[in-house]
């Protein structure tokens, strides 16, 4: 198994309070497969991301407990300058905001070409001529003109892409996609999405997609893990859970989203709000918003139950759930 | 095993009213269930509490609140009050007259009745200093009040219209920037006559409105790109409604700290200038005449100095202090 | 037999980009909006979707006259109110208003919850007396479903769906007969988005509002709306009801961007047909001559770099009263459908892709 995070708890230590991010996340990801991170904002997703990344923002910040196992062996048990060498080599993100994630003040060529004499103790000419390379297998047209130009330079789609070529760089061997099209239009998001796809199948890497857009999970994902105040509360093949979700949470997502193919009546509303993660809801932490909820909810916590084989739901009631 | 079947919000709501009110009722429980649980606070990812005990609270009340549990704050706040009190009433804590001197006892050291000692011209230094906080205190405060008021209105208005009027601000801005103040004091003001702390705060306004001018521009700009000044212009609200209803009680907290920081140069300024003899003059009484007459003596009656001088220094940092501890207490509601 | 409420002809945007430090030359400009036109009419939802830099929220300003147009005419019941000022202004703006994006930056911080949705009261007191303000007040967060007693909260004590009622309630304050609403659920989470999608389907019925309603997210505005309006660098390139254009599109971009939409559905994956487009979109400052697509166009032909299509019935389509038969711009319309159709387990790729009739 490529990544395997094994019940993963991260605290945020603010002027008010203890906000628990991420409380007992497990998911894997093998070489070539694609699991997609499900959720909305405050569901812990994109922390549990930077936790593996190693780029947590140690104040306030702080793991307090877990595992992630990279091919076997505890990350978190490495040194700084171990996990560094992971990082980038092995391991590489790619952000929501390519804008903010480039450095404005190198050009392109430069950021790409750092990558190479930075891991792979190669000359800035050989270091230039790789990062052309890589600007043409992401698809830039003229890469070589292009290559001395600024972030700045570039269309949204461009820079996103650009920040795919540096993630690719050293070929490693996980990517984490943290709503890297969020921000892009439609039709860039589906460029960006295919090159992705297309890179990912000829490298064979393991792909960690975290995202809110079912649609986009539809199209790409192998499995699905969804979150919510931290936890996972349903995991699945993709193609069982859109079909028939075996948790409350994911159900009503599915059933609140507008479908391009459908003109609706009413759309099903997940009522009340996401939970304040300095007060998380004892029992399951869905309960205040659930269909569903009965008294076992509010006290307690569901673990992941196994609904097969490939499936699992943190709800007390996923055979109700399933059967609709 | 659960009695009640699985039966979608979509039954409820479908009824219209019932399901705004269905709504409005989960809502105001979380709101309320949040609020219960002791402290609301800007967690990471989830919805504001109301507070402790429930109440509405404006962003001021919020930094009123942070003030007032920072230590820094307190400590500066009381040196400011007990300074601002004596400047009023300087006779509280000295009885003599700053100005009735005794040749006789020039420069002799502390003795009893006179903690501080005599200065140059056997005044009395612990009277001296005393009577001195109501002149720096005032030009601090006269200063201070003239600049940030004079430069938030001329930025502010030329942030708000933008066009020309911008761009004959911003030479106007980069021109008297670019004069030296100490420089710009010892020429301008060693003409002036006059005896009253007037040509001095004066002077301080007419160097110093570019500073805040600048801030109150850019704070201006900003708040004026926020959608709620669109929204308003789009009901149909006047210019001066935008500006003193949205735009200011939005912009003003950046020009507030850096006011209040300024507020410990003016002072400082002010000793400056007096002590390089353009500022305040006989018999004025002021810190910075002190220093000046007492940097000679430094050798021999070194009292005669410091005195002054630690004053002058506690007040400035008391001042730098309070602005720092505001500073602290309105920037994340500047966001 | 629709009344339009709102026609809007000839529209245009441009800023002009100029050079020099005192004495400004113009030596450009940015065409944001180059010639739109459309109506609404009086109970409908009009949808105008595109992607950034197409100019819908350029034309959503101009609609409530925070822009006024370089051209053209905008006719609230046959009034042009894009050339009006002063009171006339004023009183006008009673009738179209408009909803917010960001529900971070469209509420004042520092006014309270009451004094945010009573200041267009304050405004115009014609429209209510001072006694009745408060009540008028409690009724419309009743209204958008918040509770009344929260009239006296700031904003920052609210969620992201609560403070975007509240900028709804604002919008409803003057009773307006048009809202614009300018991608009023992008910037809240899915699960709340469908909250206020309802809401402002209820609101329309409640208070006989027409909306134009602009987002990017196809999906959505499919949902709420009854006509759809595709925009592309400052114009409209196709016009119909949303069957029309969802189910038998007859524009490239619009089949383009149609295809590239995600569904929720992995079984869809292999079925869809992907259109992805070459290129990235020109810039607003030098638009191509002719068809503005027509860089990007697999179609593109010689016709189209010389002449600018207009947006009508296309030749081909004239005849047959079919729902291919709406408002297009191309010299090569095309129907082509490209969204899945409900429910289609044995559907094969050759049944998704019609050609021309």
């Amino acid at each position: 198994m490529l990544l395997e995070v094994r019940d993963l708890h991260v605290e945020f230590r603010t002027r008010d309070g203890v906000a628990k991010a991420v409380n007992g996340v497990n998911y894997s990801v093998d070489e070539g497969e694609t699991l997609a991170v499900l959720g909305e904002s405050g569901s812990g997703k994109s922390v549990t991301a930077q936790a593996v990344m190693g780029i947590l923002d140690t104040p306030p910040g702080k793991i307090t407990g877990g595992e992630i196992l990279f091919r076997g062996k505890d990350l978190l048990k490495f040194k700084e300058d171990e996990r560094r060498k992971v990082r980038g080599a092995e391991m590489a993100m790619i952000f929501q905001d390519a804008l903010s994630s480039l450095n404005p003040v190198l050009s392109v060529g430069d950021q790409l070409g750092e990558m190479f004499i930075v891991h792979r103790g190669m000359s800035r000419k050989d270091a230039r001529t790789k990062a052309v390379e890589l600007m043409d297998r992401v698809r830039i047209p003229g890469a070589a003109q292009r290559v001395r130009d600024y972030p700045h330079q570039f269309s949204g789609g461009m820079r996103q892409r650009i920040m795919i070529a540096m993630a690719l760089a050293l070929e490693p061997a996980l990517i984490i996609a943290d709503e890297p099209t969020t921000a892009l239009d439609v039709t860039v998001q589906a460029q960006v999405m295919d090159l992705l796809a297309e890179l990912q199948r000829e490298l064979h890497m393991g792909l960690i997609l975290i995202t809110h857009d079912l649609g986009v999970v539809a199209d790409v994902a192998d499995k699905i893990a969804v979150m919510y105040a931290g936890r996972i509360v349903e995991s699945a093949p993709v193609h069982d859970i859109y079909k028939a979700p075996a948790h409350p949470y994911t159900r009503g997502l599915l059933d609140s989203i507008p479908r391009l193919d459908q003109k609706g009546q009413e759309l099903y509303a997940i009522k009340g709000l996401p939970p304040n993660l300095m007060h998380i809801p004892p029992g399951c932490a869905f309960n205040p918003r659930c269909p569903m909820a009965q008294d076992v909810c509010r006290t307690d916590e569901p673990e992941l139950y196994e609904v097969d084989q490939h499936r699992g739901s943190a709800c007390h009631f996923w055979r109700e759930c399933l059967n609709g | 095993m659960p009695e009640q079947p699985f039966e979608p919000e979509r039954a409820i709501a479908g009824t219209g009213m019932g399901g705004a009110m269905d709504l409005a009722a989960s809502e105001a429980e979380t709101l309320e269930q949040q609020s219960s649980a002791a402290s609301g606070g800007r967690a990471p990812g989830g919805p504001e509490g109301t507070g402790p005990s429930g109440k509405p609270h404006s962003l001021w009340s919020d930094a009123w609140r942070d003030l007032r549990r920072n230590p820094v704050f307190i400590i500066s706040a009381l040196v400011i009050l007990f300074l601002v009190v004596i400047s009023l009433w300087p006779s509280l804590i000295a009885s003599g007259n700053p100005l009735k001197c005794d040749l006789a006892k020039a420069q002799e050291g502390s003795q009893p009745g006179h903690p501080f000692g005599y200065d140059g011209q056997g005044c009395d230094v612990y009277t001296r200093t005393v009577y001195g906080t109501r002149t720096s205190v005032t030009v601090g405060v006269l200063a201070t009040l003239g600049v940030a008021i004079f430069g938030s209105v001329l930025g502010g208005l030329a942030g708000f219209f933008g066009g020309v009027w911008d761009s004959i601000l911003s030479r106007l801005t980069d021109i008297f920037f670019a004069i030296p103040v100490v420089l710009g004091g010892l020429v301008l003001l060693s003409v002036v006559t006059s005896n009253t702390v007037w040509p001095v705060i004066g002077f301080m306004v007419l160097l110093g409105w570019p500073q805040i001018s600048r801030i109150a521009r850019g704070s201006v700009i900003t708040a004026k790109q926020n959608d709620y000044v669109q929204a308003a212009r789009a009901l149909g609200a006047s210019n001066s409604r935008l500006l003193l209803r949205h735009i200011t009680p939005n912009a003003v907290a950046p020009v507030i700290v850096v006011a209040t920081i300024a507020l410990g140069t003016y002072i400082s300024l002010e000793a400056t200038l007096s002590y390089l003899g353009v500022g305040l003059k006989p018999p004025t009484v002021s810190w910075g005449i002190d220093i000046s007459a007492a940097s000679q003596y430094i050798r021999n009656a070194p009292h005669m100095l410091l005195w002054p001088a630690g004053a002058l220094a506690s007040t400035v940092l008391a001042f730098i202090m309070l602005g720092d501890a505001v500073r602290d207490a309105l920037d994340p509601k500047l966001r | 037999m629709a009344e339009s409420i709102l026609e809007v002809t000839g529209l245009v945007k441009h800023y002009p980009l100029t050079q020099g430090i005192l004495f400004k030359k113009q030596v450009g400009a940015v065409k944001a909006v180059d010639g739109v036109d459309f109506t609404l009419n009086k109970g409908e939802t009009l949808g105008i979707v595109g992607e950034s830099g197409c100019g819908k929220s350029t034309v959503a300003k101009m609609l409530v006259n925070l822009e006024r147009p370089t051209e053209g005419s905008i006719k609230f019941k046959g009034e042009d109110i894009s050339r009006m000022s002063g009171r006339a202004l004023k009183a006008a703006r009673r009738n179209i208003q408009m909803v917010f994006q960001d529900p971070y930056t469209s509420l004042n911080p520092r006014m309270t919850v009451g004094d945010i949705i009573g200041e267009p009261y304050e405004i115009h007191p014609e429209v209510a007396p001072k006694g009745d303000r408060r009540k008028r007040v409690q009724d419309l967060l009743d209204v958008v479903g918040l509770n009344p007693e929260y009239i006296n909260r700031y904003p920052h004590q609210f969620s992201g769906g609560q403070r975007q009622r509240i900028g709804i309630a604002r919008g409803l304050a003057l009773r307006p007969e048009v809202i614009v609403a300018d991608e009023p659920v992008s910037a809240l989470d899915v699960s709340v988005q469908a909250q206020v999608i309802n809401l402002l389907d209820r609101l329309q019925d409640e208070f006989d509002l027409s909306y134009i309603f602009i987002a990017h997210d196809l999906s959505i505005v499919r949902h709420i709306s009854d006509r759809v309006g595709v925009m592309y660098l400052g114009r409209i390139v196709e016009i119909g009801k949303d069957e029309e254009i969802y189910d038998h599109p007859t524009h490239p971009y619009t089949q383009a961007l149609l295809s590239a939409v995600p569904v929720p559905d992995p079984d869809a994956r292999d079925h869809r047909e992907r259109i992805i487009l070459a290129g990235d979109v020109p810039s607003p400052t030098n638009i191509p001559s002719g068809c503005r697509f027509r860089t990007r166009c697999w179609k593109a032909q010689e016709r189209c770099s010389l002449e600018v299509p207009l947006l009508a019935v296309p030749a081909e389509f004239r005849l047959a009263s079919g729902p291919a038969a709406h408002d297009s711009a191309c010299h090569f319309a095309e129907e082509k459908q490209v969204v899945p159709q409900e429910e289609t387990p044995e559907a094969t790729p050759d049944d998704l892709d019609q050609g021309a009739e």
